[in-house]
């Protein structure tokens, strides 16, 4: 089996070819060794970083930007979006608070991109 | 009250007394601006940070997805991440902050001296600065800038408009879209609403060739099944008070439209990514001269444009395509702007090869202490396996082989200017196929 798989590790994209031949799997067209390991994932085990926003209570933040923290399989994605629009976040939580942990069991924890500030729309100015 | 300003007014010329005086004004805190104000006030200056929203950051407060800092952090961050970083970094100074500020007017004084006109919450304000950095980003084009026909309804959004309504307010602004335009937000936009539960019919690309990079082409329409169709326009909207479909047409390789290729397709949202254009009103006011090709400012490589003392950095110079390469920018504009005293300066022109588009700084200075230079280009077209070499005088000064070249990509080379003689007559970047 032949596939062409681009790199998404890095902006440079690399456009690799990997071939798998039972359980060998050979990976041609990457410039770094981190192509190769995301190459063999894909033949394997396909992950994906997700990030996306949860609604809040606060009128001047309607939504807070989350990520995971590790890349969740990328079969999951649809899944856990439907976790993360389930969520509304009620306390000012700071960059990297824990939103959901482990989800969906997958040891992945859901986490807030940057601080909740209270002016993301108007605010005061701080002068 | 009221003669108190008459008071002050009738003195006139003592004016410039009660103002207060900066050596750096940063305009804008995006990623350039935060990068250039915290350069700026780690070399020693008196720094004025200027926004126009609430909050600083930029852009990269609604660019929620990641993939930003793996060349400064090493790090895959998201938008917001990369800006708390150096918002952070930011609040441990003592860098003045103006936020829901806007620069209205920019003079420079015949002392040189600039004097900066702004609204504030609290009313008009002046400050006189020694430099001003121009860190004020870029424009998406409009639906006005590329000509579609038809009515007028809402649902025709520019990608970032789309992008702020999902990621800042929480309203997806569509339930079934085309993308036109195959830049990086466009695709971004397309994964990001089909996470959100949109359908996106389409991505149309009236060049042959996709707009943004491979690896969004690949995380954002190949793993959403999401179409991308190349050689293809929209000609027409439908709809009254609402975008109720689109005319897609067919297109030459030189972009005119192949009559008879017409289709329509039903959505209630247009998204457009079809370019960005540097934001440069105050660079006008200040006469400063501006690239054609760029729509930026013209500078050199410590980011002063042709005009003693202005700055210029990010996409308000050229439109860049990762962070990285904006906040360094901003640092070598902090830095170059705190060390500024207002000397003569001998500029050669950076010659570049026919094969490239444009490249920046367009200038070098040859008695400036900034000898490390960060040359940026794009090529005119996709070229695979060129030399990129830097030639001073007859002298290879820096090179290196690049597996490809796309007009949608750019490129860097470092230069040592220590490595060039002395005088400097003649400087080239070339492109050669090996």
């Amino acid at each position: 089996m032949q596939k062409q798989i681009i790199c998404i590790i890095c902006p440079r994209g690399c456009v690799m070819t990997v071939k798998k031949n039972n359980e060998e799997i050979t990976v041609e067209g990457n410039a770094c060794k981190r192509g190769k390991e995301f190459a063999i994932l894909e033949m394997t085990d396909p992950k994906r970083s997700l990030t996306s926003t949860v609604k809040t209570v606060f009128k001047n933040c309607p939504v807070l930007p989350v990520r995971t923290d590790y890349d969740l399989p990328k079969d999951m994605i649809g899944k856990a979006m439907e976790e993360i629009n389930k969520i509304v976040v009620t306390k000012k939580v700071k960059m990297h608070d824990i939103i959901i942990p482990d989800i969906l069991a997958t040891g992945c924890n859901i986490i807030a991109s940057c601080d909740l500030s209270n002016s993301l729309k108007e605010g005061d100015n701080n002068e | 009250m009221k003669a108190l300003f008459f008071m002050k007014a009738g003195k006139g010329f003592s004016m410039h007394q009660d103002m207060k005086t900066y050596d750096v004004t940063v305009i804008g805190a995006g990623p350039a601006g935060l990068g250039a104000a915290k350069s700026a006030y780690e070399n020693g200056a008196k720094t004025l940070l200027i926004e126009r929203e609430a909050r600083l950051g930029g852009i990269l407060k609604q660019c929620i997805h990641d993939g930003f800092g793996l060349l400064i952090f090493k790090e895959k961050l998201t938008g917001p991440e990369y800006a708390q970083r150096y918002i952070d970094m930011i609040n441990k100074t003592s860098i003045d902050i103006s936020l829901l500020t806007y620069v209205t007017d920019v003079k420079k004084n015949q002392d040189g001296f600039c004097h900066i006109t702004m609204i504030t919450q609290k009313g008009i304000k002046h400050i006189l600065s020694k430099t001003i950095i121009l860190a004020t980003g870029c424009r998406e084009r409009t639906a006005k800038q590329i000509f579609i026909h038809g009515t007028r309804p809402s649902g025709v959004f520019t990608a970032g408009t789309a992008q702020y309504y999902t990621n800042i307010l929480g309203h997806v602004p569509t339930k079934k879209c085309v993308i036109l335009g195959s830049g990086d937000i466009g695709m971004i936009m397309a994964r990001r609403l089909t996470l959100e539960g949109a359908q996106v019919e389409g991505v149309y690309e009236v060049k042959s060739e996709l707009g943004g990079l491979m690896r969004n082409y690949s995380q954002c329409l190949v793993d959403y099944n999401i179409p991308l169709y190349t050689n293809k326009t929209v000609t027409r909207v439908f709809g009254e008070k609402r975008l109720t479909a689109v005319e897609i047409s067919s297109v030459n390789d030189d972009m005119s439209v192949i009559e008879g290729t017409q289709k329509i397709v039903d959505c209630d949202a247009l998204i457009l990514s079809v370019g960005l254009i540097p934001e440069n009103e105050l660079a006008e006011k200040l006469e400063v001269p501006i690239d054609e090709f760029t729509k930026g400012p013209i500078a050199d490589q410590c980011n002063q444009t042709l005009k003693d003392g202005i700055f210029i950095c990010g996409n308000a110079h050229h439109v860049n395509d990762l962070v990285d390469y904006v906040s360094k920018a901003g640092t070598t504009a902090g830095r170059c702007a705190a060390n500024y005293i207002n000397k003569e300066r001998k500029l050669v022109k950076l010659q570049k090869s026919d094969l490239l588009s444009y490249c920046v700084p367009q200038y070098i200075d040859k008695l400036s202490e900034q000898k490390n230079v960060d040359v940026y280009f794009r090529s005119k077209a996709r070229i695979k396996d060129v030399r990129i070499s830097v030639t001073a005088d007859n002298r290879v000064i820096a090179t290196k082989k690049l597996v490809e070249i796309r007009p949608a990509e750019i490129e860097t080379i470092q230069l040592d200017l220590s490595k060039a003689g002395n005088d400097i007559l003649n400087i080239f970047l070339s492109c050669e196929k090996v």
